[in-house]
This record gives structure tokens, sequence and C-alpha cells, in this order.
């Protein structure tokens, strides 16, 4: 299956269709807190239009002395960052943008999130905010180099860094089936990321709404709009670099592409009831002590099986 | 080098320029830090006009990375906030200018004025692929050496920075669990 690069027509359709994809992740996370609370499912299920009504009619918070460009820049940053990553996720034949280098081009996407969470945080001039922001960036230290070898591990598999080229070498098996650590690590990668679960605590109640406490409005909506996002375009970037992307039986490869997407992005998504939230202090020491020599195992045993096999 | 083309790289180069000159004319640190990286991002772009998609790419990411980290230094090593208390971002005026417009016009008479060598050979196939053989053969020896050197750099760096830092006051017991013990026997 060749991938082509679509025309840059095609491109608001990329970005609609991420958005669908982060309203339905959204919507499961409504449904699973109505059950939760014993509330009528329904109306979870409408949380994603109740919660953009809401926010849309709410006004902007301003606080004394507050830095607007680099706070709006940090609230919008998160869904930018998603729309940038899906750029380069082939969607079964096609692609908005075939980068020979898309593995870095997706770190690349990341990395912005350094930037966006802590200017979110920093912008407002206030305590919580602030610290906050700084919780994400050392998260960030923990969770970056091993998400940044789980990536490496596909693409030393498959000889390229182009999704396409990933795609095309899982056709005899998927790269879950021999490089499950580093799947997990990615998957846990992308929760960190996009500030989700068990890795919220810059935005948790242990700082009275860390970055988000003094966000209201469309800031607010941009920010969490942008999390569900990110988390539906690294499941889609898991379903192509470890989960086959478009292979699969029957069904047409962009629809594998979707159903493969929304099934990891509900498991994201549920993690959130079943983990509790790590503090960035202690998540350190297991991440670079733990973690971070079992991918680089992981990435071992995948270049020895590359070179073994020629 | 196409119409589109042509648009991008001033629009790239004007923003490059333009991020970098604020750098050093608003008066928060924060602004500062992210103003030279969005100066940084542009010139990574600029790199994908070049067809060096690693290269651009990795620059943006390095970049924005390390602007990340620096602002936290910053803030951390000026210990007051510096959104309440706008601050001048330039130091010793008249040596950093006469530096800078030294540099500049080095640089430029430079590219201006030296016969450029046309161009021997093709570029390769996979340019990603010679990269990595040039970094990971020849250059391999200068790699290895210059990533501990860095890194010392900025160790002892912070050291220096920071004389009366938490290991000047606890030694290696640095969640001062041991002290506590002891001032409760």
């Amino acid at each position: 299956m060749t991938v082509t690069q679509v025309s840059a027509g095609w491109v608001p359709f990329a970005a609609v269709l991420l958005l669908a994809v982060a309203t339905a992740g959204a919507a499961l996370d409504g449904v699973l807190t109505a059950r939760a609370t014993g509330r009528p499912l329904v109306g979870g299920l409408l949380v994603p239009a109740a919660e953009t009504a809401r926010l849309f009619r709410q006004r902007r918070r301003t606080t004394v002395a507050a830095d607007q460009l680099l706070q709006q820049f940090g609230s919008a940053g998160l869904l930018i960052a998603a729309l940038l990553m899906v750029t380069v996720v082939p969607l079964g034949r096609w692609t908005v943008a075939d980068l020979t280098v898309g593995v870095v081009w997706f770190n690349a996407m990341d990395v912005l999130l350094w930037a966006a969470v802590w200017l979110a945080g920093w912008g407002p001039n206030s305590v919580q905010p602030l610290v906050g922001g700084h919780r994400f960036l050392a998260q960030a230290l923990s969770y970056e180099l091993p998400l940044m070898f789980a990536l490496t591990t596909p693409a030393v598999a498959a000889g390229s860094l182009r999704l396409g080229d990933l795609v095309a070498a899982q056709s005899g098996l998927w790269f879950v089936v021999w490089m499950p650590v580093a799947f997990l690590v990615f998957c846990a990668g992308v929760v960190a990321f996009s500030v989700w679960g068990p890795f919220s605590a810059a935005v948790g109640s242990g700082a009275a709404g860390g970055v988000l406490a003094e966000s209201a409005g469309v800031d607010r909506w941009l920010f969490a709009a942008g999390r569900y996002a990110l988390l539906a375009a690294g499941a889609a970037f898991g379903v192509t670099a470890f989960l086959g992307g478009g292979l699969g039986p029957v069904l047409p490869g962009w629809l594998w592409v979707l159903v493969k997407t929304a099934l990891l992005l509900a498991v994201l998504v549920a993690l959130r009831r079943r983990l509790p939230v790590v503090r960035p202090e202690r998540l350190a020491v297991p991440a670079w002590l733990v973690v971070l020599p079992l991918v680089l195992v992981q990435l071992l045993v995948v270049s020895v099986v590359v070179v073994v096999r020629g | 080098m196409s119409v589109v083309t042509g648009i991008v790289f001033w629009v790239l180069a004007v923003v490059a320029v333009a991020a970098g000159v604020a750098v050093f004319r608003v008066d928060s640190m924060a602004r500062a830090t992210y103003a030279l990286a969005a100066s940084f991002v542009a010139v990574g772009l600029a790199l994908l006009l070049l067809d060096l998609q690693f290269l651009g790419v990795l620059t943006v990411l390095m970049m924005v990375m390390e602007m990340a980290v620096m602002a936290i230094y910053m803030i951390m090593f000026m210990g007051m906030n510096p959104a309440l208390m706008p601050m001048s971002m330039v130091h010793g005026k008249r040596p950093a200018l006469a530096v800078a417009i030294g540099t500049f016009v080095v640089l430029a008479a430079g590219a201006l004025l030296v016969p450029w060598p046309s161009r021997r050979g093709a570029p390769a196939g996979d340019l990603v692929q010679s990269l990595g053989e040039a970094v990971m053969h020849s250059k391999m020896l200068v790699m290895m050496t210059v990533s501990p050197v860095l890194f010392t750099t900025i160790v002892a760096a912070l050291v220096l920075a920071l004389p009366r830092g938490r290991y000047d006051r606890l030694g290696d017991d640095l969640n001062g669990t041991g002290r506590r013990e002891r001032s409760r026997r």
C-alpha cells in the first residue's frame, strides 16, 4: 500500500476529522464520568457540546499584569501542536504531508508542548498556574527521553523515518508484537504530553487547577480541546507506528486507521479513571532508572534483530 | 526558486530577524526567551527549503526544548518575578554592540567577498542516511568528546552560578532527612 500526498485543499478536512475524533474522546470521558457518578449517560454523551456552549459564552478572565499574548499562545498551542502532528499520519492511502522525517516531525511537535503548557501557566501572572507550568516541565524531563527512544524503535525496525514506510514494514507482523515495551512507553508519553490521567498533575486539584486555575472562556476551551486532540493525534500516530496503520482484512485502509485510533483513544481516555495522579518529582526516579533502561534494551533487541535479519 | 518558495523564504527570514530583534526590545524574560525560540523555529523551517528536512525539524525540536528549560533557569536565578518588574534584556551595551556589529561585518563580508566554489558532484539520495554516516563514522570521535565536555560545562556553570545552593547547605543529604533526625535527637 503506497501512501500518496493529497493536495492542500484537504487540510481543513484532516483538521475536522481530528476534531471529530477528539470530540468522540471527550464524549467518552463524559459518559464514563456520568456512569461513575450515577447520572444519565446521555447527559455525559453531550458533555462536549454543553462545555463548548458554556465556555464560548463565558468571559475571559484577566489577572493583574498578565502576559496575555503568551497565555493565549500557550492555551492555543496544544491544539496547534495536535493539528501539526496529524499532518504526517497517513489515513490509509492518503497523507497531508509525506515527510521523509515524519517521526522526527511528530517528536518536534510534541516538544512544542513544553513551551505551550508552561506559557499557559506563566501568562496569568498567578501562583497556581505558574506552579502547574513548572510541574509540567518537571514531568516533561521524565517522559521526553523514554518517548524519544520509543519513537526511535519502530523507525529502526523499518529503516525509515517516513510513516508510510513504517506501515509498509508491518505488513508481515505488527510492531507492537515484537516491541511491546516501546509501545507502552509511547502510550505513556502520549498520556503525559496530553497532561492527562496519571500525568495530569500540572492541571490537577493539588495546585487548585494548576495551569487552568485562572483560565476561562475560549482559552479554557482551547486548552481542553487541545488535550483531547493531542490524545487523538497520539493515538493515530501510535496506530500507524505500532498497530499496523491501515493494514487489516476486508475493510479499506482509512477505515482501519479510524477504527484502531478510536479503540486506542478509548483506552487512553479510560485510563484517567483507573490510575492515580503521579507527582512529577516522584516520576523522575522510576522514569530515568527503570523506564529509560527498559526502552533502551527494547531498542537494542530490535536493532540486533534488524542487523541479524540483514 | 519558485514564487511560493520565494514568499515562504522571505516570510521566514523576516520573522527570524524580527523575533531576534524582539529578544532585546521586550522587557520580560519569558517574552525574550520565547522570541528567541520563535527566531530559531523560523530558521529551522527555512532549512526545510534547502531540503535539509532532518536538520530543519531537529532545529525546531532542540531549540524549543532548550528555550523552555532556559526560561526556567533564567527566572530561577533572577529570584524575582520579572512579570511584575519589567527589566531590560541588555547588559554591557557598548561591548555587546561592538562585538555584534564586528561579527556581522566579518560574516557578511565573508559571504559577499569569498569566491564561492561551484558545486562538485550531486547531493546524496538519502540525506538523512548520509548525515548519520558522516556523524557516526568519521566524526564519531568528535561527537564522543564534545558531549561530555558540554555536559561538564553545564554542570560547572550551574555550580559556579549557585555557590550557596542546596549542596552547600546539605551536602549529599539533599532532602535534609538526616539533619532533621539529628535535630530531633
